[in-house]
């Protein structure tokens, strides 16, 4: 075969290739266009003028369940094929409409109780919120006939759902508050429910919020963590304590083993709330504690009781601890502003205040003894970072000392070598003029 | 040689002492520089500690480590001045052309001597000027990439960065300086002092090198050690905070100040020039001008010319004034 032969072969063979492409990319398609689901609800209802009948078909659109491939007929039923709306809303094709208030969580339920359906689209998820919607005090009132509680959409709102770990979902933790006190922060909705209207106004001054809303933490609590979401109910005052120590274990066990535990149980007071409140709780400072005026204890120990006498020496051991570690922070931050080096003491400085956090916790032991534990370490670690602190001191004093000898020598010395000079230039030039 | 040597004596006589007092400094970088090795550890998990060791529990560790640091600096200062001053007074006339190249090279060298070392006490400042440093390096073209892999041991500013600038620092740089110090004192032992060509062929008075101007570079030498004592007992170097590779870098970070001129220029150049990126620009035009401090004997060769004269003596007032500006603008911004 001669070259241009096999040039013009080799060019017919390319042009075949590109064409069986792009019919090959026309197929593709095709197909596609054929495969994607009609849906004559969404087609009517987004052109519809009343906002009411358009805003679902608007905010599907972002939907989780939109995302994951269902359609409105997967929920109300009904032939989405259907281009009239007689043929769409056929209930003979199982077309359900708007569920009634009471039917909503089986409506959800439908599937979202189903194991073996969910697994199809999210297997982690589970699949008793409903069953436990019933144990809350919203199921329980909804079983009443109640209709104003809370139900799956009043949550997650409804057509436009977002998964839980999207921040612009209604359930997304920094949401939570905003989406209880839809409800529970308006006293006109929640009058003749018996309950007050001001837990999210007192959350918002919280440590908790300040947490969650200042720093940005996602993990501080808001209202679901201390009630529970789907089966939302007030702790009560027996297991208050099992709630806040979910995060604070180490003071909830303390608490456990302190003379307090059976006094609060008798007079049956709430275990944490009691000192630290529930929904406005602040954050905690040694001023609470003692016997002083403002502190916690003198609102129920009188002058001479033995809890008293506890909490007046376990503040007074903590305020000493507090009075080290500052005076140690003190001479070291000196020394370091004169160019010592005292990263290592203060480094072993934070011993001490780990100490003063330890003791701050094991005042829920009530126990001065307890408290006394750590803070006797405490105290040795601050003193040590004392005395680093004036070895630091007394180091530059040295430093500056051992200067003024050392420049008085090199002076002296720089003096003797000049006189030398002199002297030897004072020969050169008698040397010179022949003397 | 040098017992015949004599130094001529005029008005301009105080420079000729910068070039003994760099040489001093690089003694006293290389005593103290062998007494730190005795405790110096250079791994990314001990060399910060190490240095920590020395100036906190080694007797008179501190004073070492001091003096070595403000003796760099004294000596990247007095390299200045002396190259200025022989720039000024056309020392650099034939025959003191390799003169003048052998001492252009040690500058650069002391200059390597001070970004490697400014990285071996593994502290945070170092770790990310070291960082922004070979960064620069890197954005040259075609060698940038290369060079920047091979400054750093990789990709990134690691603990092979630190081993490499501590083999840099204490073999290949002192090796290097070494010999261009024989061979420059060794010329300069050869040609003698220059005389300015202001004051050719007018008669001047004459000091013997040994052991008039020799003992006067002692004295020199001895207030140097005093002065270094008192910034070192006054002004003890810092620190800092280890080096932490995940932390942000710190705010208003700066390079040494030799080096602060250079920095804040490229931190004025605009992003882009024409098509051309602003940062590569500065960077070549630095390069540029590295280059041409070696030519100026070669440019600049005739006493007699007053315009070529006119013009070297401009541009070494501006390189002057725009280092000097660059760096205090540099410092207050």
């Amino acid at each position: 075969m001669k070259i241009s032969e096999h040039i013009s072969a080799s060019r017919i063979a390319w042009r075949l290739s590109i064409a069986a492409l792009q019919a090959l990319l026309l197929l593709i398609l095709v197909t596609t266009t054929c495969a994607q689901k009609k849906s004559s609800c969404i087609e009517c209802h987004i052109k519809l003028e009343d906002p009411r009948l358009s805003a679902p078909a608007k905010l599907f659109d972002n939907d989780i369940h939109h995302a994951r491939g269902l359609s409105c007929n997967d929920c109300h039923g009904g032939d989405p094929n259907a281009d009239t709306k007689e043929g769409a809303k056929d209930p003979r094709k199982g077309f359900l409409g708007k569920p009634k208030t009471a039917d909503i969580p089986a409506y959800c339920g439908k599937c979202h109780s189903d194991a073996s359906l969910m697994k199809r689209f999210n297997p982690s998820l589970r699949v008793d919120q409903e069953r436990e919607y019933y144990t809350s005090v919203h199921g329980k009132l909804l079983k009443t006939g109640e209709t104003r509680v809370a139900t799956c959409i009043s949550c997650h709102s409804v057509h436009g759902i977002r998964a839980i770990s999207d921040p612009l979902s209604s359930v997304y933790p920094s949401n939570v508050a905003e989406t209880c006190a839809k409800c529970h922060a308006s006293a006109d909705y929640m009058r003749g429910l018996g309950i007050p209207s001001d837990q999210y106004a007192k959350y918002k001054t919280s440590v908790h919020a300040q947490a969650m809303y200042e720093k940005q933490d996602m993990s501080a609590p808001t209202c679901n963590d201390c009630h529970g979401n789907h089966g939302a109910t007030p702790p009560g005052i027996a297991s208050v304590a099992n709630v806040c120590g979910q995060c604070h274990a180490r003071q909830a066990e303390l608490f456990q083993t302190s003379p307090h535990k059976a006094a609060f149980d008798q007079k049956e007071l709430g275990e944490c709330i009691t000192c630290h409140s529930n929904h406005a709780i602040r954050k905690p400072s040694d001023q609470l504690l003692g016997t002083s005026q403002g502190t916690l204890c003198i609102n129920c120990h009188t002058n001479g009781d033995k809890g008293f006498v506890a909490a007046g020496q376990m503040r007074s051991r903590i305020d000493e601890l507090i009075g080290s570690i500052d005076k140690s922070t003190e001479i070291l931050n000196r020394a370091e502003r004169a160019g010592m080096e005292v990263s290592k003491p203060k480094f072993e400085l934070k011993g001490a205040t780990d100490a003063l956090t330890h003791a701050r916790v094991l005042i829920h032991s009530s126990s001065e003894g307890e408290v006394d534990k750590v803070v006797a370490p405490g105290l040795e670690v601050a003193a040590k970072g004392y005395q680093a602190g004036v070895a630091a001191l007394a180091e530059r004093r040295f430093r500056r000392e051992g200067l003024a000898v050392s420049l008085v020598f090199i002076l002296f010395l720089a003096l003797l070598v000049y006189l030398k000079v002199r002297q030897i230039e004072r020969r050169q030039a008698t040397g010179a003029n022949g003397v | 040689m040098a017992k015949k040597k004599e130094v001529p004596v005029h008005r301009h006589s105080i420079w000729y002492y910068f070039g003994g007092m760099t040489l001093f400094l690089f003694i006293v970088q290389v005593a103290t520089g062998i007494l730190l090795l005795l405790y110096y550890r250079p791994s990314s998990e001990n060399a910060f500690e190490s240095v920590q060791f020395i100036i906190t529990e080694v007797k008179f560790g501190w004073l070492i480590r001091s003096i070595h640091s403000w003796s760099a600096n004294l000596m990247i200062a007095t390299l200045f001045i002396h190259m200025f001053s022989v720039f000024f007074l056309r020392a650099y006339y034939p025959p003191r052309e390799i003169t003048w190249i052998s001492g252009v090279l040690l500058l650069f060298i002391v200059i390597c001597f001070g970004f490697s070392g400014y990285l071996l006490p593994w502290n945070k400042l170092a770790f990310f000027a070291t960082k922004v440093g070979t960064e620069i390096v890197g954005v040259i073209p075609i060698v940038g990439r290369p060079m920047l892999r091979f400054l750093r041991g990789g990709d990134d500013v690691t603990g092979a960065t630190l081993t490499r600038f501590f083999g840099f620092h204490v073999a290949v740089l002192p090796a290097a300086a070494t010999v261009l110090i024989g061979i420059h004192v060794l010329l300069v032992q050869q040609h003698g002092m220059s005389v300015p060509p202001s004051l050719a062929g007018k008669p001047l008075k004459k000091m013997k090198f040994v052991p008039n101007f020799l003992l006067r570079d002692l004295i020199g030498w001895i207030l140097a050690i005093g002065v270094l004592a008192a910034l070192a007992a006054l002004f003890p170097w810092e620190l800092g905070e280890k080096a932490d590779a995940f932390a942000p870098a710190p705010a208003g970070i700066k390079p040494e100040w030799y080096f602060l001129f250079m920095f804040q220029t490229l931190k004025l150049i605009p992003p882009k020039i024409w098509r051309f990126d602003g940062e590569v620009i500065g960077i070549m035009a630095f390069n540029f001008v590295a280059l041409l401090l070696f030519i100026v004997p070669f440019v600049d060769r005739s006493p007699e010319s007053r315009r070529r004269r006119l013009i070297f003596n401009s541009l070494g007032v501006l390189a002057l004034t725009y280092i000097v500006g660059m760096t205090i603008f540099g410092y207050v911004t």
